[in-house]
């Protein structure tokens, strides 16, 4: 039906953008100037007709929704009327489902006979709605296209409307990524505040036990669960760690020596290198490092003596390292280059040796930059997902030993999130509770990062 | 401005003396040095990347291949078409399991009882039988008729021609060889000393049994010790309390007691055992000659002799006691070079395959019916619970449905946006804020954007669950920075002189902007679109959160049918346990790799091609 409307829609649009600009050709042509353009006319006519109909639909739908299920469910017996939210989702789904249509009469024997009768009803409703809604549409479109005919005379200033609409369309666009944080924060938010009034925020934050498991009783043992999260960041921290020793140094001087010592034609086969490094998805960086890193380090562990988990935090932690190495030195480099080479000729003059003048001048310049290259890398390894879902593990384990298997946030919400969930237990609201944590804490380190970045191009600029 | 310039103290300049020139070594040392630290970072990073591609490649080649058997196949009217009217609804109704098993027996004459049929069965896909019911729908005249099919295998038996199963040894035979039999529980006596590496390989593993035995009875000796100082700590200490009349502490240690002897028991017999088992292998490692019982914890060795099989249980230098699995033509005794052993060397206990199932699959490879071929339904197909079924093409379909309203969301808007920013934008407090929201979304956790799909577009919306059109919406949120920072910067590049020249002959503002500016920065938009359409390519983690994990076999028609995508194909599989699955997803990596590789390349096409500087 949405399709059905839409085309319509593009129909009328199509025809009022023609009558619009053939009126305007004709006005043109008949010998009065025209303050716009013949196809801003036809725009502006085009524009009368469509967002009226866009309007009514976005109305109307939602609005027609909410009123056939409520309808539909009025029209319920009594015994199978919906007790709570959720059941009432279910019992929609099944109504939606009949009032689809195409179903046998066996597969509509297993419904209970006033549910068929609501989804039948449902249906036709449905088919009243659809016309209702064509006819407003319409009308409003003809109406819509009267009004800007009239308007249509060789002084009226068609462009100057049309090009306000399209700002308005400019600005809506450039909106949604505010409207994505905001869906963001609102939709952790919410979720958490429900999470935090079944477990006390302290508990949450500061708790040393993580099993989140919901019981199968009521009055079984430990049917609470224990939310303490303190494991998880324990966790997280240490592959961001181990990650940081190897990108850290590895991109540094990677960077270091890009910028200052590689010939032109090294630069043009390393930096394609690193880049295609960079454009690894993750999942393949998961899967070798699950498959290839982990079992070697367990070998090599063996041989030394050691018994490293299979799941361990170090073969996590390295992988997520070389996969942060392009991340930290495209960043260095960048601020690098960006010290001036006065900077430099100034301490060469002096007799400094290249590293010397890198140690002493350059890197002291960067510094700020390069702290803030840092942050960002230490804000993707510690968003970073696939990594450590398939190469982490899953017992929450407090413990800074790099060969045990930890768990990380990231690894938590995905365990609890995937698969069957029940939406009101505080299995499920811990996701959004860790997802919470998650978003806030790489925001801060992102807009510390990006404030000093910001700050230091302004001053070399 | 220094009030006076106080003669500062002459300095010498040294620079020849001995120590300034070591002085001066020194420093270039150091500096050699730094330099090494960045060429060694750089080495790391390229090390690390041809490793993993190098580790992807050698294991994901293999599954873009796969074995066929190509048996001579007879379908019998009588089985397929017992009313002989050719009817296609009867013959597909026919049951093909049957017809196939019948096949192998009489290949096999001698595999006839139960279990060895379904052994035999199971060396076969389980779409074999599917693969005969479609060649006999398709040409009903087969029936009654001999044609040569290629049957698909299953994975194990796949793998073993890929050599993932065993290594196999067939070594000619240097004495002549006396079989005491034709069938069942045979000996085999040769005049040469052809048995004696495999006896030599028993005696080392009893050798190395030994000593690990050896170390647990020392264990064991000490543990004992222990228990035995406790008990007598513990009978000690029960005396003094019962001397003592301590009422208290008597039970418990009475019951300390207990438990101490207890353990020291069992331990003792676990001792006494292991002793027994110790004693039992020194003899036979003493003497080297003694005939030893193979288990299925060693190589295993089989005889190839008068055209059958025997597998070795008993084996001594110059003899063997074996068990027939392909029967002997005739009991005569063979002449050296006319008979053969052949060691498969994973244990039979560790393998997936058991020799009997390698000797059929060795005995179809002789006659030549074993053809490896591409494996095209790796492309035709959607997922499946058998590796040698599944197929990459749900995952491909379901990407690029998913991409498509990734790049129809994310294309318009983020122009939209970037025109807006960088053309029309005031500065103001209001576009600063949006501007530093762009920067921050770009560096926001990818699994936060599954959080979101999940609440708004699942929970509020109600938008169907796993389907391309809230995957493609979450990615395109996820990728929108990224295109608007490119389209910005690409915007940004076009030089004011165009817009001015626009202005100049009395274009409006906008005119300027869609007419000129746009087109002219086109090709740098479109760059940035593609890298951004990669980067969602790749991205798994917050499909994961909307469902797109679901085990999916059918391929998706329309955004609104359940999907998975490539990447997360690619991770169910990484976490199944079978074998040829950890190829399949090698394979499924190179051909999302490859696509990868396809879309940068178009980029930096597209940039080199089309992108001017002014």
């Amino acid at each position: 039906m949405t399709m059905v409307y839409f085309g319509l829609l593009v129909i009328a649009v199509a025809i009022a953008f023609m009558v619009g600009r053939n009126r305007a050709r004709a006005l043109k042509a008949g010998g009065s100037p025209l303050h716009s353009l013949p196809s801003y006319h036809g725009a502006f006519l085009a524009l009368c007709v469509g967002l009226p109909m866009v309007v009514a639909f976005i109305v109307w739908m939602p609005t027609a929704r909410v009123v056939i299920d409520d309808r539909a469910i009025a029209r319920l017996a009594g015994d199978v009327q919906p007790k709570d939210p959720l059941a009432r989702e279910a019992r929609l789904r099944d109504i939606d489902r009949i009032a689809q249509g195409g179903m046998t009469d066996e597969q509509l024997a297993a419904y209970p006979e006033s549910v068929v009768q609501a989804g039948r009803s449902a249906a036709s409703m449905r088919g009243w709605s659809f016309a209702g809604l064509l006819a407003v549409g319409l009308g409003l479109a003809a109406l819509g296209f009267h009004f800007g005919l009239q308007r249509i005379n060789p002084q009226f200033r068609a462009r100057n409307v049309v090009e306000r609409a399209v700002k308005g369309l400019l600005i809506a666009c450039s909106f949604v990524a505010v409207m994505t944080t905001l869906g963001i924060v609102m939709s952790v938010l919410f979720e958490t505040m429900r999470f935090f009034a079944k477990v006390p925020p302290g508990d949450f934050l500061f708790g040393l036990q993580w099993s989140p498991q919901t019981a199968l009783r009521a009055d079984q043992v430990g049917s609470s669960g224990a939310f303490g999260a303190v494991p998880l960041f324990a966790g997280t921290m240490l592959i961001m760690v181990i990650a940081m020793l190897v990108a850290g140094p590895v991109g540094l001087f990677a960077a270091i020596y890009m910028a200052e010592y590689a010939t032109p034609r090294f630069r043009a086969w390393v930096k394609p290198m690193l880049e295609i490094l960079a454009g690894i998805p993750t999942v393949v960086f998961g899967f070798f490092a699950a498959l290839a890193v982990a079992p070697t380090l367990r070998s090599l562990g063996l041989a030394m003596g050691l018994n490293v988990a299979s799941e361990s935090a170090l073969a996590a932690g390295l992988v997520m390292g070389v996969m942060i190495i392009p991340f930290v030195s495209s960043l260095s480099d960048d601020v690098i280059n960006a010290v001036p080479q006065s900077l430099r000729d100034g301490s060469y003059a002096m007799g400094a040796t290249r590293s010397e003048t890198i140690k002493r001048v350059v890197l002291p310049a960067a510094l700020p930059g390069i702290v803030s290259a840092f942050m960002l890398a230490i804000s993707r390894a510690v968003g970073e997902t696939m990594i450590v879902v398939m190469a982490a593990g899953l017992a929450a384990n407090l413990t800074f030993n790099p060969l045990e298997a930890v768990t990380t946030v990231t690894v938590q919400i995905k365990t609890l999130l995937v698969g069957d969930q029940e939406f009101d237990s505080a299995k499920t609201l811990s996701a959004f509770a860790l997802g919470f944590v998650l978003f806030f804490f790489t925001l801060i380190l992102n807009v510390i990062a990006l404030h000093i970045v910001k700050r230091y191009r302004e001053q070399y600029d | 401005m220094t009030d006076t310039t106080a003669p500062a103290p002459s300095r010498v300049l040294d620079v020849t003396s001995d120590r300034a020139r070591a002085r001066v070594r020194a420093r270039y040392r150091k500096e050699a040095r730094f330099r090494a630290y960045g060429l060694i970072a750089i080495g790391f990073a390229a090390l690390f990347l041809v490793v993993l591609l190098a580790d992807i490649l050698t294991k994901g080649i293999p599954a873009f291949f796969v074995a066929r058997a190509a048996i001579p196949v007879t379908l019998a009217a009588a089985d397929i078409d017992p009313a002989g009217n050719r009817n296609l609804n009867e013959i597909a109704k026919a049951d093909f399991a049957a017809a196939l098993r019948k096949l192998l027996v009489a290949m096999f004459p001698y595999a006839s009882d139960r279990a060895s049929r379904r052994q035999l069965m199971a060396l076969f896909s389980s779409a074999a039988p599917n693969q005969l019911r479609d060649a006999a729908m398709a040409d009903p005249n087969l029936i009654g008729n001999q044609v040569t099919l290629p049957l698909l295998l299953s994975d194990d038996a796949d793998l073993f021609f890929k050599g993932g199963i065993t290594e196999v040894q067939v070594q000619p035979a240097k004495g002549a060889a006396t079989p005491s039999g034709t069938e069942g529980t045979i000996e085999i006596s040769s005049s040469g000393p052809d048995f004696a590496s495999e006896l030599g390989e028993v005696k080392r593993q009893i050798s190395a049994q030994l000593r690990s035995v050896r170390q647990d009875v020392d264990a064991n000796g000490q543990l004992r010790a222990r228990y035995q100082a406790q008990v007598q700590d513990l009978t000690a200490r029960l005396t003094q309390a019962r001397a003592a009349g301590d009422k208290e502490a008597a039970p418990t240690l009475e019951q300390a007691l207990a438990k101490a002897s207890g353990d020291l028991e069992s331990v003792s017999a676990n001792g006494r055992q292991l002793e027994g088992r110790m004693l039992e292998l020194k003899a036979k490692a003493a003497q080297p000659a003694a005939p030893e019982a193979l288990d299925p914890n060693l190589p295993s060795l089989l005889v190839h002799i008068n055209g059958g099989i025997v597998k070795a249980t008993e084996v001594a230098g110059d003899r063997i006691k074996g068990t027939v699995i392909a029967p002997l033509g005739s009991a005569a005794p063979a002449a050296a070079g006319s008979w053969s052993t052949e060691n498969i060397l994973t244990p039979e206990s560790t393998r997936r395959l058991g020799d009997r199932e390698v000797v059929w699959l060795e005995a179809m490879a002789a006659k030549g019916m074993i053809t490896s071929g591409f494996n095209w339904s790796f492309f035709t197909t959607g997922d499946s619970r058998e590796p040698e079924l599944a197929g990459v093409l749900g995952g491909i379909v379901g990407s690029a449905l998913t991409l498509l309203v990734t790049l129809g969301i994310c294309l318009p808007v983020g122009v939209a946006a970037a025109i807006y920013l960088e053309e029309f934008a005031p500065k103001n407090r209001f576009t600063e804020l949006i501007e530093v929201n762009i920067n921050n979304l770009a560096a926001v956790p990818s699994i936060v954007f599954g959080l979101l799909g999940l609440a708004i577009f699942l929970n509020f919306f109600g938008m169907p669950r796993s389907s391309a059109l809230v995957g493609g919406l979450v990615l395109a949120l996820l990728v929108l920075p990224t295109i608007i920072i490119a389209a910005r910067a690409a915007l940004r590049a076009v030089p004011p002189s165009i817009r001015e020249g626009a202005l100049g002959i009395g274009a409006s503002h906008q005119q300027a902007v869609f007419h000129h500016v746009l087109p002219l920065a086109m090709p740098g938009i479109m760059t940035g679109t593609i890298i951004g359409m990669a980067h969602a390519l790749g991205e798994t983690a917050p499909l994961l959160l909307i469902g797109m994990v679901a085990f999916i076999v059918d391929i998706p028609h329309s955004v609104n049918d359940a999907a998975t995508v490539l990447p997360v194909q690619i991770f169910l599989w990484s976490d199944l346990p079978e074998v040829a699955f950890r190829a399949k997803t090698s394979a499924a990596i190179i051909v999302l790799l490859l696509f990868l590789f396809v879309m940068n390349g178009a980029a930096i096409m597209l940039r080199k091609r089309f992108e001017r500087r002014w």
